[in-house]
């Protein structure tokens, strides 16, 4: 019987099949959502009213004997950072508190073309700057393995609503490791595309050439029928890549890795990592092996260098994309009284209108791009960039895919890390690397620590335009670790108490 | 005692700088699709890109690149192969995205140079100024400001914004320091400004109305010692928008900076502003430091990187040098200087040009419309252009050469195509306009000339020939203005045994 | 290279537009040293002989043609102002230029 358990790809065939319709499985998922999000807070704003229209009007076509996508009527938690006509797009941050954009980026598009049902907005750190959700203006949101740690960030409501079966998809934007490091705390799964697949056009940017929408679900295969729906050439969106997109689902349903070639990144392991995270991963390696793919280890040494690069270059682009927040055109206006001048209005808005720890980024990024400091810092950053495609380079020449662990550790604490930003950056250490780079990676759940019992990420890196590959890999990985567990990683997740 | 210009320039040596911008007349704004006609009604040309949207994206107009290349082919510039555009940060209401997209240390074109001639005491002289640079930016949107006392900014109560202009796409062509221009600097730079004006206009890449703001130039200015080859502190005058004021712009700095030099006062690096009324400039408000704007390159769009083919297309298209085209035609109309200048002041060669091409003589196309259709069109207002085409210039041109029109009937055939009567033809045909060259009609009116005038016919036949102008008139009065005069002196005389 | 003051951090936050008060200074004159530590790193392996990457595709050339498109109306393009006057957007005045 479909449920909110069942995969995307269920629901799909059931919605096929006639035995559910839309409106049913949506109703079933607000359902779920008002029951539980009151202690999970994935969501920013539920979008009934517009989900339910979508789901009928999907219902209808599918009646009247349309040809529909392969995930019409399926419901999707979309992060807050995505601009959708008419519906609130706060992006997590007080400054864009009730703003509705005129238009709809090219993600929401490419949903609603393909009939997509959008339940809302998920809760996010603000302008995705964080790996915790903490940073949200409007509550953290809570992991749904256990409400007392963080569900990861920035997409850490898009993360726990997949976890807590409010949506089976879900959207993210992944910088740093915004939907890899949510989905690997989460127990779930999070692509991040390689730069340039999915559209940017309606992603309210933090830092432009790091910035990539991707899909997040449960499955691997879920995420492939999600990752054909969003990704393709965009004449909006000038980085966009022009070249069709690799075949993602059937790589995810090939459950064949013989022959390739699968890179241990030296780097990405070893000290600053969890035991219960590095044992889940090597256990994991071991199913690859089975299935007859050969491990290599590889080296990338200048990758040390790389989490320092990405906090001079994430803030400096930060730092002139946010400076549009003014409260000149939308947004919040803070000490207006007809007396101020507009700079007093502005200095005041921005004051009050970002979190800490945006104007934290923003201070880093301005100093940074400043005259005299440039070419130490911005100027040296784009340096390591060119030297960590040059490692990506020397280790894809050995390897197929590379994969380490997503994250050093598993979830922690909520209010941890609050106060101490550079041990919070220290999480984002095997994921940065990937966005420098632009390639594509992937996180999937390879088990949980025996220390703690939350769920470790192993994360697969794909050479730039063959996304294909990490779904191949994933896909196969995947299959054997339920093989081997006799169920599923989120079967074993508390279930919530409801209200 | 005060220095007057020609004193001014005995003592110190000017050293110019010009730096002049120009509004591309693209269809569509420089980043989006937007209209960019003028007189819209407010903020109905804007879309999420040129607002500043949160999400919205940037992609470059072709026609805006080909034509800064077209500009910087015709400047004799290398067209670089490598440009990139920059965001220039600073926070301004205007300015939507509180960056301004432009382009930095990586222009599209350097390093050109534009020959113009001046009058010096010793007639016409060449003189060569160099170009430093050619590169692209945007515009901002205008700012209307409401109450305060003296209308001006400062005091006004608020500012409401229209951001139709915003993302219009404007070059900025830069000239390196000029100097050797002595005494003649403010003829050099309006020489210059002038010579350029003519060249964006003649490769159709603006409309180049100064009094409009589609071209706009800034003026620096330095003084030193004569013969010191010392370079002084430069002022820039911003926004000269005549070709008039840039002159007297030149003369002002002259003026004032030599008197405070003579006086013992530095020179302020400053922006200056032009007072159109008194020719002198007065002080910008100066920021308390220098901005600082932290130029990084766009990350939202990609680098411009014209192949050869594509340039040399684009060479091909360059039209003939204005300033060798009208040495040209002056040779080939055998043209005096003076009206050759008048010719081209009033912006005319190119419909005389026209006219000439359409089988009008030359000196009657220049004639026609530097008197008649000139006198009209300052009657209602407009430009001559405006009232009547070529053609129609030219098929009256070539129907009074063939001895079908007077002048005094082509001026009637003129008036009549102007009120939209028709055609020449068809006003000819309407108003009955023919020239009356039947020799039976015209012998007869020259038989009644001398029937009723005996004594005169009497004094002609005894070699008075001048007397017979009487009997012209009448024969002309007789036929209503519509016999040939000279034929009807032909006959008459003939008839009158003077042939 | 590393090592920042209040007036520095005042001073970039003028330049940010954001309006900060001395403990906030304080706080973050501190937090950035210990950032700036941190990433200061990137300037040991930054060779000169390394070319930058702005870029992570090495795309160029991408231009869409000179066609007009539909604008947003100007209710739309005012949807989300804080204040507006007829078809304008209303701000507090602007002071430093004429
Ligand atoms: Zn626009």
């Amino acid at each position: 019987m479909t449920n909110i358990h069942s995969t995307a790809a269920q629901m799909s065939d059931a919605l096929s099949a006639g035995t559910i319709t839309s409106v049913e499985l949506t109703e079933q998922h607000l359902d779920q959502i008002t029951k539980v999000d009151k202690q999970v807070h994935a969501f920013l704003h539920v979008d009934r009213e517009n989900a339910l229209a979508q789901a009928r009007d999907v219902d209808a076509k599918r009646k009247s004997g349309q040809k529909l996508s392969a995930l019409a009527g399926v419901p999707l938690a979309l992060k807050d950072v995505l601009a959708q006509k008419g519906v609130p797009t706060t992006c997590g941050s007080k400054m864009l508190e009730g703003w509705r954009p005129p238009y709809d980026s090219t993600v929401v598009a490419k949903l609603k073309q393909a009939g997509v049902v959008i339940l809302g907005k998920t809760n996010m750190d603000e302008f995705a700057m964080g790996s915790s959700t903490e940073n949200s203006a409007y509550g953290p949101t809570h992991n749904p393995w256990d409400l007392t740690r963080i569900p990861g960030g920035s997409g850490g409501g898009s993360a726990a609503a997949l976890a807590s079966f409010e949506a089976p998809l879900a959207i993210g934007t992944d910088t740093g490791g915004s939907i890899r490091q949510p989905a690997a705390v989460t127990g779930t799964v999070g692509v991040k595309p390689t730069y340039g697949a999915v559209s940017r056009y309606g992603l309210v940017a933090f830092s432009s050439s790091l910035d990539q929408a991707g899909p997040c679900a449960r499955t691997v295969l879920d995420t492939a029928l999600l990752h054909e729906v969003i990704a393709g050439y965009d004449q909006m969106d000038s980085t966009s890549i022009n070249a069709p997109v690799p075949q993602v689902v059937a790589a995810a349903k090939k459950l064949d890795v013989k022959g390739l070639k699968i890179g241990v990144v030296k780097e990405l392991s070893g000290q600053g990592y969890q035991s219960g995270v590095l044992q889940r991963f090597n256990e994991a390696l071991d199913e690859l092996v089975k299935a007859g793919a050969e491990i290599v280890e590889v080296s990338c040494p200048n990758f040390e260098y790389a989490l320092a690069a990405y906090y001079l270059i994430a803030p400096s682009e930060a730092s002139s994309n946010l400076a549009r927040f003014d409260s000149m055109r939308y947004g919040l206006r803070v000490g207006d009284d007809g007396k101020a001048s507009a700079e007093e209005v502005m200095n005041l808005t921005r004051h009050e209108g970002f979190g800490a720890e945006v104007k934290r980024r923003i201070i880093l990024g301005t100093y940074a791009l400043s005259s005299g400091y440039y070419d130490a810092y911005y100027g040296s950053a784009q340096k390591v960039r060119t030297l960590l495609i040059r490692d990506y380079q020397a280790a894809f020449a050995k390897a197929d895919v590379l994969v380490s662990p997503t994250c050093p550790t598993t979830a922690f604490k909520l209010g941890e890390n609050v106060d101490n930003p550079v041990a919070m950056y220290l999480n984002d250490i095997a994921t940065i690397p990937v966005n420098m780079a632009g390639i594509g990676a992937m996180s999937l759940p390879c088990g949980l620590a025996p220390e703690d019992g939350l769920p470790v990420g192993f994360q697969i890196m794909s050479p730039a335009m063959k996304d294909d590959l990490m779904y191949q890999v994933g896909g196969t990985l995947e299959a054997a670790l339920v093989n081997k567990w006799g169920k599923t990683l989120l079967s074993d997740i508390p279930v919530l108490a409801g209200k | 005692m005060t220095l007057t210009y020609d004193q001014a320039v005995i003592k110190y040596e000017p050293t110019l700088g010009l730096e002049v911008h120009v509004e591309l007349n693209t269809k569509s704004k420089m980043f989006c699709g937007c209209a960019t006609e003028f007189g819209a009604e407010p903020n109905t040309q804007t879309c999420p890109i040129c607002l500043g949207l949160p999400g919205a994206l940037p992609v470059v107009n072709g026609r805006a690149i080909e034509s800064s290349i077209l500009i910087g082919l015709a400047l004799n510039c290398q067209i670089a192969p490598f440009s990139r555009f920059a965001r220039k940060n600073y926070f301004y209401p205007d300015m939507p995205k509180n960056f301004q997209t432009s382009q930095y240390d990586e222009p599209i074109c350097v390093n050109g140079y534009l020959d113009v001639e001046i009058d010096t005491d010793e007639g016409k002289m060449p003189f060569r100024v160099e170009i430093e640079r050619v590169h692209m930016e945007e515009d901002t949107g205008k700012s209307l400001h409401v109450g305060g006392e003296t209308g001006r900014i400062h005091g006004a109560d608020y500012s409401l914004l229209d951001y139709n202009r915003a993302g219009i796409p404007l070059v900025e062509i830069v000239t390196k320091i000029i100097p050797g221009a002595k005494k003649y600097a403010p003829q050099v730079a309006r020489a210059y400004v002038t010579e350029l004006r003519d060249i964006l206009r003649s490769l159709g890449v603006s409309d180049v109305k100064m009094e409009q703001g589609s071209m706009r130039c800034d003026v620096n200015l330095s003084l030193a010692l004569a013969g010191s080859g010392a370079l002084g502190t430069r002022s820039e005058t911003k926004n000269v928008n005549s070709l008039r004021s840039v002159e007297r712009a030149v003369i002002g700095e002259v003026i004032r900076q030599s008197n405070r030099l003579e006086t013992g006062e530095r020179i302020i690096q400053e922006t200056r502003h032009f007072l159109e009324e008194s020719g002198q400039t007065r002080p910008g408000r100066s920021k308390e430091q220098a901005e600082d704007y932290r130029y990084f390159p766009e990350p939202d769009l990609v680098p411009v990187v014209p192949d050869t083919a594509w340039i040399e297309t684009l060479r091909g298209q360059l039209p003939e040098r204005p300033s060798a085209r009208r040495k040209r035609l002056q040779a080939e109309w055998s043209v005096p200087d003076k009206e050759m200048d008048s010719l081209v002041n009033s912006e005319l060669l190119d419909v005389v040009e026209e006219t000439i091409s359409l089988g009008a003589e030359p000196a009657r196309a220049r004639s026609w419309w530097l008197g008649e259709v000139s006198r009209l069109a300052n009657e209602r207002e407009v430009a001559p252009t405006s009232l009547i085409t070529a053609a129609s210039v030219a098929e009256v041109i070539v129907l009074i050469e063939s001895g079908e029109l007077t002048d005094k009937l082509a001026r009637q055939v003129i008036e009549g195509v102007i009120a939209g009567e028709g055609s020449a033809k068809e006003v000819i045909e309407k108003r009955g306009l023919k020239v009356v060259s039947d020799d039976g009609a015209l012998m007869k009116a020259i038989e009644s000339a001398i029937a009723a005038s005996p004594d005169t016919a009497q004094r002609v036949r005894s070699g008075n020939i001048p007397a017979a102008g009487a009997l012209i008139g009448a024969v002309m009065k007789s036929t209503g203005g519509q016999a040939d005069a000279a034929k009807v002196r032909e006959l008459l005389l003939k008839h009158l045994g003077q042939g | 290279m590393a090592g920042i003051s209040r007036d520095e951090v005042a001073h970039l936050a003028r330049l940010a537009r954001i309006e900060m008060s001395d403990s906030e200074l304080d706080h973050l004159a501190t937090q950035l040293d210990s950032i700036l530590v941190a990433v200061a790193s990137v300037q040991e392996v930054a060779q000169a002989d390394v070319s930058p990457t702005s870029h992570p595709l090495p795309l160029t050339n991408v231009t869409r043609e000179d066609v007009v498109r539909p604008s947003l109306s100007s209710e739309e393009a005012l949807s989300g102002a804080p204040a507006q006057v007829e078809d304008r957007f209303k701000v507090p005045q602007i002071l430093g230029e004429e």
